[in-house]
């Protein structure tokens, strides 16, 4: 499952994390994130060793622009707290499948 | 082997999917990316006849689930060949080939690019071809909108109410949009157009921080700003047919309105055809008929 947090997390739930994690930055009002989510989810299902996470970024302004999110939806993948990887847009599960691996 | 795979699950898409299931074909739908095509992108749609105020994702959606309800097939793959083989068809995907006796492509259309250095590597990083999408991080920012049509004037309107200041860079001396439009931006004081001149450079590193914008008598200067939107137009991604269906010079298939292709039994849908007016209204008439016009040619074909 897609876990939704709020930026009092992110350090814990992210950047303390052994291993890597995936994170969502998306809006309620974009269309192509809320197509995202049911492929991450897909993602989620298929492989529970993966750890997906989604932040709002109308939630997190302050931790959106510390990581320069100016587009959305956008995938940031960390691995021990450290930003390895980034895809911005509409993604098919594949490419994700690629990015994670 | 299936009667009809459909390439692509956009409106036109879907909407030969909903027609060739209702008629008892079987049929698969092959996707790229997801479905919806390029009409999830847009907040507010506000021209298709009985459903007013909608916004593209929920339109996708609906149509989507509706066609998901006829149980028909739709997989996630990326078509990378099609060859026409008399009888049938085989459509080629990355880790797959299916047969079918028809094909509908239905493969839409994506943004022009500009062709200029950095541009795919700032993608993101201030430069967009979705204002809707991304306008809001620019938030009393300066930001520049390249393009003179409908799409360039509305995304202008759209971010002269997030950003500072907004300027519009067109090649030509004068719009080719609306006169509602040329009318708002005229009357917009945050908005400062800029004619007969082309973007040729932008400039930096992580983020975009100015463009270089040359005029057509040769000066050039250069402004700052956070963001660009590209709308200079779109065009189709029909590469992968070439070898055997005709395009015309833009690279649309050559189909006039009953859809068919010059290969029988291969058909176009959408604003991957050579057509005048490409709208979400047009693109679901034009699944109808490419649908319609399978059927005939199956059912002819058993005779």
């Amino acid at each position: 499952m897609v876990k939704e947090i709020e930026s009092k997390d992110f350090e814990e739930v992210v950047l303390k994390s052994d291993g890597k994690v995936l994170v969502d930055f998306y809006a309620n009002w974009c269309g192509p994130c809320k197509m995202l989510r049911p492929v991450l989810e897909e993602v989620a299902s298929e492989r529970s060793e993966s750890k997906i996470v989604s932040i709002n970024v109308d939630e997190a302004e302050e931790l959106s622009s510390k990581y320069g999110i100016i587009s959305i939806p956008c995938l940031i993948l960390f691995e021990n707290g450290k930003e390895i990887d980034r895809s911005i847009g509409l993604k098919s599960k594949s490419d994700i499948e690629g990015m994670i691996n | 082997m299936y009667d009809i795979i459909i390439i692509g699950a956009g409106p036109a898409g879907l909407t030969a999917a909903l027609y060739a299931s209702r008629a008892m074909k079987k049929i698969l739908v092959l996707e790229a990316v997801s479905y919806g095509g390029q009409i999830i992108n847009s907040s507010m749609v506000d021209n298709y006849p009985a459903i007013p105020h909608t916004d593209g994702y929920d339109f996708a959606t609906r149509l989507y689930n509706q066609v998901k309800e006829l149980k028909v097939d739709i997989k996630f793959e990326r078509v990378i060949e099609i060859i026409d083989q008399d009888k049938y068809k085989l459509i080629k995907t990355k880790d797959n080939t299916y047969e079918s006796k028809t094909i509908i492509i239905a493969t839409g259309n994506s943004s022009r690019k500009l062709g200029i250095d950095k541009e795919e590597e700032l993608v993101g990083r201030g430069v967009s071809y979705c204002a809707t999408c991304d306008g809001a991080f620019f938030k009393n920012k300066d930001v520049a909108v390249i393009g003179g049509g409908n799409t360039a004037l509305e995304d202008a309107i759209y971010l002269s109410n997030i950003a500072s200041h907004v300027y519009i860079i067109h090649r030509n001396d004068a719009f080719k949009a609306e006169d509602v439009l040329i009318k708002t931006i005229k009357e917009k004081n945050n908005i400062e157009c800029i004619y007969n001149s082309n973007i040729t450079k932008l400039n930096g590193e992580e983020k975009l921080e100015s463009i270089e914008i040359t005029n057509n008598d040769g000066t050039i200067k250069t402004i700052n700003v956070s963001g660009i939107f590209i709308a200079i137009g779109r065009v189709p991604e029909n590469e992968i047919f070439k070898n055997i269906i005709t395009l015309d010079d833009s690279g649309y298939i050559l189909a006039g309105e009953n859809c068919h292709t010059n290969i029988q039994g291969i058909f176009v849908a959408g604003d991957a055809r050579h057509k005048e007016l490409r709208q979400l209204v047009t693109a679901t008439s034009d699944g109808a008929i490419a649908a319609t016009e399978a059927i005939k040619y199956l059912d002819n074909d058993k005779m």
